[in-house]
């Protein structure tokens, strides 16, 4: 068994008497694709910020390709290989799609203490955020104010920031939420392109999309992890059936 | 789309002479107002133009901070205060060249600007806008009580500042000329800044920090250097209003003159550089001549901008662009 890029290790997080992550447990090993599943209210997405700095877990480790990242802030994990998507979508509206995406290259590029010299002209950073536009199908709308994108082009926009990152583990929290289903079908497919390039934790409430794509999935009940496995596993187990598959697949 | 293509995209966009236009006129009446000075005998005309440009460069800096870091520094007189107590307190102790003040004034300030900014960038909001007052009175009340250097009543300075022994700046029109030229600067410098990858970053924490945070950017480091960099400027200012004034006083910077500068930069247009300029320049105007006229000035003013910030969305440049708008292109 190879080295995870990702171990929580007995994570808690309360939100007052609120239990939103209890005990959490997990391992993600290079390459796959992590699906976190369970309904809402479950503390998919607490886990999300935990993971990526933005909420600080009460208890627990988080070791990311090796080394404990629990205390590091978000700006810290972000340049060590860990991208994220929003579930409510987080851009920069008044800044063009490419201009979002070229930041995100210039974040990597690390000499961000330049005062002289346009960025937006910079072919060294647009290049490259360029190709990310054309992996997520959106390089066509380049040059529009990122907040005019529709909500499907702002989810892909999401991705292809992410992406211009180059991570090591890719978090998703949700990118399947609002948008239809030929976009649902595109994202899918995208997805299934990047798996083996990089790591991914995929939350995700589009179960036909989770069990397309996933090559282990973990059930979230209530802040636990009730069960993790490959997915014919999960989707047999009498357990997650009553606590959630049930009433999510017929 | 290809790299040649991404470049003729940028560059069409780079060119845009609507943009370049209200500077170009700015600048063009700050260059002709000696001349107009001399022709009409007003002398005066002189002192409030430079006095216009002196408080433009501060202005400017602050709107770097106000329209494009998101921060509202309500401590920003202080750095004028430092600048110009740096030549101050150099003339008193016979040092009165400018190769020596005008690099202290902008250290000094910096070094304000570095200490406290630390701290004030701990906070958000209402609470950076009380933190930075608070700094901001703190030098106010340190310079009332520095007994050796005139306390409350001030420092006159015995001449403006040499330069490399040259009284270069004597002359009211050479003073007039080098302020032109240090706004000028000023100017330039900023404009290039917020397009610059540091301005850029800049400009997305204001937008969403959380975004930037994720994608690996430490907002508060950046701030940290624009604070620093919006309070040498204010330096600059300071080291200029001491020369101009030959004087130095507490007065400087109390929290009025800083609310002074947020006024100027609000009615202007917030974010566009230009307006923080004709927002300094309208503001010294409506107190030159409407004072004259009139000693309750500011039960004029007040009202004013008070209908500025109601209906001019973006400032006086906000305004021409709506009226642009409203009655076609003119």
């Amino acid at each position: 068994m190879p080295e995870p890029v990702l171990r929580l290790e007995g994570l808690r997080k309360n939100f007052g008497s609120l239990v939103v992550t209890d005990d959490v447990t997990l391992d993600v090993v290079p390459g796959e694709m992590h699906a976190i599943i369970g309904p809402n209210g479950a503390g998919k997405t607490t886990l999300i910020n935990q993971i990526s700095g933005l909420i600080p877990p009460d208890e627990g480790r988080i070791l990311f390709a090796g080394a404990d990242v629990t205390g590091l802030p978000p700006e810290a994990r972000a340049l060590r290989g860990l991208a994220r998507s929003f579930q409510i979508t987080s851009i920069l509206p008044g800044f063009s799609v490419l201009e979002n995406v070229a930041l995100a290259v210039q974040a990597r590029a690390g000499s961000s203490l330049r005062f002289v010299g346009r960025a937006a002209d910079e072919a060294a950073l647009n290049l490259p955020a360029m190709a990310a536009l054309e992996q997520t199908g959106i390089a066509d709308r380049a040059r529009v104010p990122a907040g005019e994108l529709s909500h499907g082009e702002k989810r892909a926009l999401e991705l292809a920031i992410a992406l211009a990152m180059q991570p090591t583990l890719l978090l998703l929290d949700e990118p399947m939420a609002g948008i239809g289903r030929e976009e649902t079908e595109r994202q899918v497919e995208l997805l299934l392109r990047l798996k083996g390039e990089m790591t991914m934790v995929l939350v995700e409430h589009d179960m036909a999309a989770v069990f397309a794509l996933a090559d282990r999935i973990s059930v979230l009940i209530r802040g636990r992890v009730l069960v993790t496995g490959l997915p014919e596993a999960v989707r047999a187990d009498p357990q997650v059936v009553t606590a959630y598959l049930g009433e999510q697949m017929e | 789309m290809t790299g040649a293509a991404l470049a003729t995209a940028s560059g069409a966009r780079a060119l845009r002479p609507a943009r370049d236009i209200l500077p170009m006129l700015i600048f063009l009446v700050f260059a002709l107002l000696p001349i107009v000075a001399s022709l009409t005998t007003r002398q005066y005309l002189l002192d409030v133009g430079a006095r216009m440009m002196v408080f433009a460069v501060a202005a400017v800096a602050l709107d770097l901070l106000v329209g494009y870091a998101g921060l509202i520094s309500f401590g920003h007189a202080a750095f004028i205060g430092l600048g110009a107590y740096a030549v101050g307190i150099l003339a008193a102790h016979g040092i009165n060249d400018a190769l020596v003040a005008l690099p202290a004034a902008i250290a000094v300030s910096m070094l304000f600007a570095w200490l406290t900014g630390i701290v004030c960038l701990r906070t958000k909001g209402a609470y950076f806008i009380m933190i930075t007052l608070a700094f901001g009175q703190m030098v106010y009340f340190i310079a009332t009580s520095l007994a050796p250097y005139g306390g409350d009543n001030g420092l006159t300075i015995a001449a403006r500042n040499t330069v490399a022994g040259w009284p270069l700046l004597k002359s009211d029109r050479a003073f007039y000329c080098f302020t032109l030229i240090c706004l000028l600067a000023t100017y330039l410098f900023c404009r290039g800044l917020v397009v610059s990858r540091f301005g850029r970053v800049l400009r997305g924490t204001k937008e969403n920090a959380t975004r930037m945070a994720t994608i690996g950017f430490n907002a508060r480091r950046f701030q940290l250097v624009a604070y620093v960099i919006a309070g040498g400027l204010g330096g600059v200012s300071g080291f200029l209003l001491g020369n101009s004034t030959e004087f130095v006083s507490p007065e400087y910077m109390s929290w009025q003159r800083s609310g002074e500068l947020i006024v100027m930069v609000i009615l202007g247009g917030v974010g566009t550089l230009d307006g923080a300029i004709i927002g300094s320049a309208v503001y010294l105007f409506a107190e030159e001549w409407l004072s004259r006229t009139f000693e309750a000035w500011q039960a004029i003013f007040g009202p004013l901008l008070v209908l500025v910030v109601l209906f001019a969305r973006g400032g006086l440049i906000g305004l021409t662009a709506q009226l642009r708008r409203r009655f076609g292109h003119a």
